[in-house]
């Protein structure tokens, strides 16, 4: 019997090419949510599952929050691909490389997630890089071409450098590790404290800027809103509530490995100088922006930013913010994506000046949509809203100017998430398409995220915020 | 090992010629030239790698020399020509930044790789380090190449011969697990790039990518 | 003291044969050259003695001047010769520690050379013609880029050997102390394509054309006839010999006698020191026959792309000497 985590891995993939075979779209959609639920059972088994390694998988405090999160994503976000996805008028061919390059693209989401291996994990991210490429490209035209191929140049030099981090990595920790141990975390981070310095430091500046591409961190953010804009809006969804996430994580075993050497250069200031340059861009470029899906693909620029300004503030209570962040970020802007898909259909317009009123045409997609845009603001009572006081109240304390440039680039975005909200939500309402369909599948994972991110903002499950606090204790 | 020692010499050198090549690919001007450029590239880097296994003893750089012989110097370059041929893509390499300044750069970007690498790997044999220092440079001149040109099959190039680098320095590595796991996974991408090529082709036919003509795509052009 | 007189004496004994064997071979070598070329291009081809039986018939006809040629048109041929003899003098061919050994610097060498490409500009300008002053332009062009190339070069051997003294380093390089390195490798690719550029063959000149809109080196000396033209031909046999035996010392330096060895080390070192040349003009041959010629506006950039390379490999020394 493989282990579980395996079986997490592996199961999708097995899906995917189950998938690959099923030409007709109801049954493909249903078997995509069908494989989605099961994914997210067994991330909640994995709870079960005593934490350390198995071969190249691990488990600890750090990705159990985060496998779960990915998964529910994954869940909701095939429930609402199932509901949209008619409407895209996909031949067959479409239909089984975008329920394949689906489930392929979670698989490689959780193997990221799970993996212990660092070279294990770069492939997995490169072969997200590579499902997530083809589905948005699936439409072919011009513009989804060009978003294709942007991803795919930047991602790829972004991987590449990240393989050149890792391969320095080991060779700083070469002389120090046994045969069998290889590229993995845990025996890496054992050996830190005994590596050379100096190679550590620039390892980590190149699995900085390379994972860092993923998690669309300035200075190379450019493919993230191009590829949001493209493709089927569930991409959107899961680029932003996985991918970045997968990423990001990576950064932070980085982090935890280099940190784990008392001579390194603190970590602290890159990822600070790359979180601060994402929020302060992203902050202004939101007010620039006349298409929904790019806008929205720019606010998570911003919230990269913010989780990696926390990261680099470092100790506990920054840490743990920022891991909140990304959490409440995944939920939220899904669910941002979700009711930005419907609106997009109901009104038939991609552009931000299209869509208005949507209170009034359809209240319970208009106050849905209004509420996460207010989330993902920053206002209370959600998750967001706790996470940002963290990261703000740990900075002040840690880098009192700094925060003012991070604070005065929150506002900024917050204002600018606030106008487009009046102008999408309310005002009068531009005509409606009749629309097939009740949308019942999409307001439910829309409302679904909320309610998840209004719990966590208000009361978080003391099993949950138990990990999240260990894990931040872990990278530190 | 130290200068003055065949193993370490050799391994040396052909690190060397592989960066020179990644110079030469810069200096072409045609994209005929720039694939044969390449394909020789990856012949240099499978020797290294090759070389790289017998000092070593280690048997599985030599599946990897054999797998880069076969997909760089041999297997891409073909599909490549046979790509330009068929869909009769511009022949020059429309350069975005003048060759000569892209040598410039490219020189500069060398020079700050072995800035930047000499000195914080001090503690590791020597080897490792130059052949670390010349890796980053290859890597380096392929980006620099991917944001130079305009030209589809010259951006794709770049990604490859970058890749070239990654492998140069993962051989480098005494004892560095994975390798040819690792090549190969990096070579299943760009195999995957080459095909996505093919499919542009088939579908579009815009023949340079330029950011300018995105900003039309992206409706925001201001 | 009378070893030292008897040292003395070979080392001059040594210093006349080079420049013996080097003054014969050189329009030898430039008539093997030729008649490579035609080989491989399925012609029969001169005899590779042809060059010396021009220069001979040239050399007992009159030069032909134009009305308003000044004295410089009658001395450069003299000068540009009288250094390039010079400059080959220095450079070893089958045996180190010749009488000039001491003097064999390389930055002499280039000075030398700058010297007589120097004379050869001042004569295509001399008369006023328009091919004569674009022939110089461009080869004053290309000279500004080219010999700072091989001042790089000179810089690299210096930082490995610790002098810019062509007898010493040569002798470094043949004990073998300092293998092979990146920075050679660079350097030696840099010096040939300046070397190409230098000798006016393709891809940057053509040595065979007359044709207007491409020629460098044979547009200067359009002018010149009779004995000049003989002297113009020579210097240039000669640069070609001093640039292969420079490269060949250099970068294949076994075989040559030590200083102060017998007759039987120079007949060794004579007989690998023509091989060696032998190959290295079959190499130019087969590169001159495979390629063609470059426009004349990316021979900056070809030059240009061999400094850099110089410089790459002088920065790459510098830093990894320093550092280690």
């Amino acid at each position: 019997m493989m282990p579980l985590p395996w079986i997490m891995v592996f199961f999708p993939w097995a899906g995917a090419l189950l998938l690959l075979a099923l030409p007709r779209l109801r049954a493909a959609a249903a078997m995509n949510i069908g494989c989605a639920a099961i994914s997210f059972l067994l991330a909640i088994a994995l709870f079960t599952v005593p934490h350390g390694e198995q071969g190249w998988t691990r488990i600890d405090a750090l990705n159990l929050p985060f496998l779960l999160l990915a998964s529910f994503v994954a869940l909701t976000t095939s429930i609402f691909s199932a509901a949209t996805l008619a409407a895209e008028g996909f031949d067959h061919w479409r239909i089984r490389a975008y329920h394949g390059a689906f489930q392929v693209f979670l698989g490689a989401q959780y193997l990221a997630l799970l993996s212990d291996n660092l070279g294990v994990l770069w492939v997995a991210i490169e072969i997200a890089t590579l499902a997530s490429v083809l589905m948005v490209a699936v439409h072919r035209t011009p513009a989804a071409m060009e978003a294709a191929w942007k991803f795919f140049m930047l991602c790829g030099f972004g991987i590449a450098l990240a393989l050149f981090g890792t391969i320095l990595l080991y060779s700083a920790a070469q002389a120090l590790l046994d045969a069998e141990s290889g590229l993995s975390w845990a025996a890496l981070r054992r050996v830190a404290a005994r590596c050379d310095a100096d190679t550590l430091n620039l390892a980590f500046v190149f699995l900085l800027v390379g994972y860092g591409t993923k998690a669309g961190l300035v200075p190379l953010h450019s493919w993230l809103p191009d590829a949001h804009a493209e493709g089927p809006i569930a991409i959107s969804a899961v680029l932003s509530g996985l991918l970045l996430n997968a990423a990001m994580l990576a950064i932070l075993r980085a982090k935890a490995i280099v940190g784990a050497h008392p001579d390194t250069l603190a970590v602290g200031p890159f990822l600070m100088a790359l979180g601060l340059a994402s929020v302060l861009l992203a902050s202004l470029a939101l007010w620039r922006r006349r298409d929904a899906r790019r806008f929205f693909g720019w606010s998570s620029i911003e919230h990269m930013g913010i989780a990696a300004f926390a990261f680099g503030v470092g100790g506990p209570a920054a840490t743990l913010a920022g891991l909140l962040h990304m959490i409440g970020h995944s939920l939220v802007k899904s669910a941002i994506f979700f009711g930005i898909g419907r609106a997009v259909q109901q009104k038939g317009s991609q552009k931000l000046a299209g869509i208005s009123g949507l209170v009034a045409s359809d209240p319970w997609l208009g106050w849905g949509l209004a509420l996460a845009i207010g989330a993902i603001a920053g206002l209370p009572p959600f998750l967001l809203f706790a996470s940002e006081y963290g990261v703000l109240n740990a900075a002040m304390a840690a880098q009192p100017w700094l925060s003012v440039a991070l604070a005065l680039g929150l506002v900024l975005a917050m204002t600018a998430l606030i106008h487009t909200l009046q102008a999408l939500c309310f005002g009068s309402a531009t005509p409606d398409l009749a629309l097939a369909g009740h949308g019942l599948a999409v307001l439910l994972p829309l409302w679904l995220h909320l309610a998840v991110a209004l719990l966590l903002g208000l009361a978080m499950p003391a099993l949950f915020s138990s990990f999240l606090k260990a894990a931040a204790g872990m990278i530190g | 090992m130290s200068f003055g020692q065949l193993p370490y010499d050799l391994a040396h050198l052909l690190g060397g010629a592989v960066l020179l090549l990644s110079f030469v690919l810069l200096y072409q001007r045609r994209i005929s030239a720039v694939i044969n450029a390449f394909a020789t590239q990856g012949a240099l880097l499978a020797l290294a790698a090759a070389w790289q296994g017998y000092v070593q003893g280690a048997t599985g750089l030599y599946v990897t020399a054999a797998i880069a012989f076969g997909a760089k110097a041999v297997l891409i370059p073909y599909a490549l020509h046979r790509l330009v041929r068929r869909f009769n893509l511009q022949r020059g390499v429309d350069p975005a930044l003048g060759i000569g300044a892209s040598m410039i750069a490219g020189v500069a970007l060398a020079g700050f790789a072995l800035l930047v690498v000499l000195p914080a790997t001090a503690g590791q044999r020597a080897l490792a380090r130059e052949d670390l220092a010349l890796a980053l440079s290859v890597v380096l001149l392929g980006g620099l190449m991917m944001i130079t040109r305009r030209n589809l099959i010259s951006q794709v190039i770049g990604l490859l011969s970058l890749e070239n680098g990654l492998i140069l320095a993962a051989v480098g590595v005494a004892g560095m697990p994975l390798v040819m796991e690792l090549s190969t996974a990096a070579l299943v991408l760009m195999l995957a790039v080459i095909a996505g090529v093919f499919a542009l082709q088939m579908g579009e036919s815009f023949q340079s990518l330029d950011t300018e003509s995105l900003d039309t795509h992206r409706g925001e052009g201001e | 003291m009378s070893g030292g007189f008897a040292d003395t004496l070979i080392s001059l004994v040594t210093q006349v044969l080079h420049l013996a064997l080097i003054l014969a071979l050189a329009p030898v070598l430039t008539g093997c050259v030729r008649w490579l070329k035609a080989r491989l291009m399925g012609r029969r081809g001169p005899h590779p003695l042809q060059p010396w039986r021009d220069l001979l018939k040239l050399l007992r006809k009159r030069p032909v001047l134009a009305e308003n040629a000044s004295a410089i048109s009658r001395a450069a041929p003299y000068v540009a010769l009288a250094a390039a003899v010079l400059a080959a003098a220095l450079v070893p061919s089958f045996a180190r520690g010749m009488v000039l050994a001491p003097f064999a610097d390389l930055l002499l060498i280039a000075g030398l050379l700058a010297l007589s490409r120097f004379a050869m500009a001042l004569a295509g300008m001399d008369v006023g013609t328009a091919f004569g002053g674009i022939g110089a332009t461009r080869e004053m062009t290309f000279a500004a880029l080219a010999e700072p190339v091989l001042v790089l070069a000179a810089l690299i051997f210096a930082i490995l050997a610790g002098t810019t003294n062509l007898d010493v380093i040569i002798g470094i390089f043949q004990e073998g102390a300092l293998g092979l390195r990146v920075s050679l490798g660079f350097a030696a690719v840099a010096l040939l394509a300046v070397a190409v550029a230098e000798n006016a063959r393709i891809p940057v000149d053509n040595p065979a054309t007359h044709l207007e809109l491409t020629m460098v080196h044979e547009a200067m000396i359009l002018e010149a006839s009779g004995r000049h033209l003989a002297l113009w031909d020579f210097q240039a046999s000669l640069r070609l010999t001093l640039w292969l035996a420079l490269l060949a010392a250099v970068f294949l330096p076994f075989g040559m006698a030590a200083p102060g060895a017998g007759p039987i080390a120079w007949v060794i070192g004579l007989l690998v020191f023509i091989a060696k040349m032998a190959a290295l003009a079959f190499a130019l041959a087969v590169f001159e026959s495979a390629i063609a010629k470059m426009r004349v506006f990316r021979v900056p950039e070809f030059l240009g792309a061999a400094l850099l390379l110089g410089l790459l490999g002088a920065v790459f020394l510098f830093v990894s000497t320093g550092l280690s």
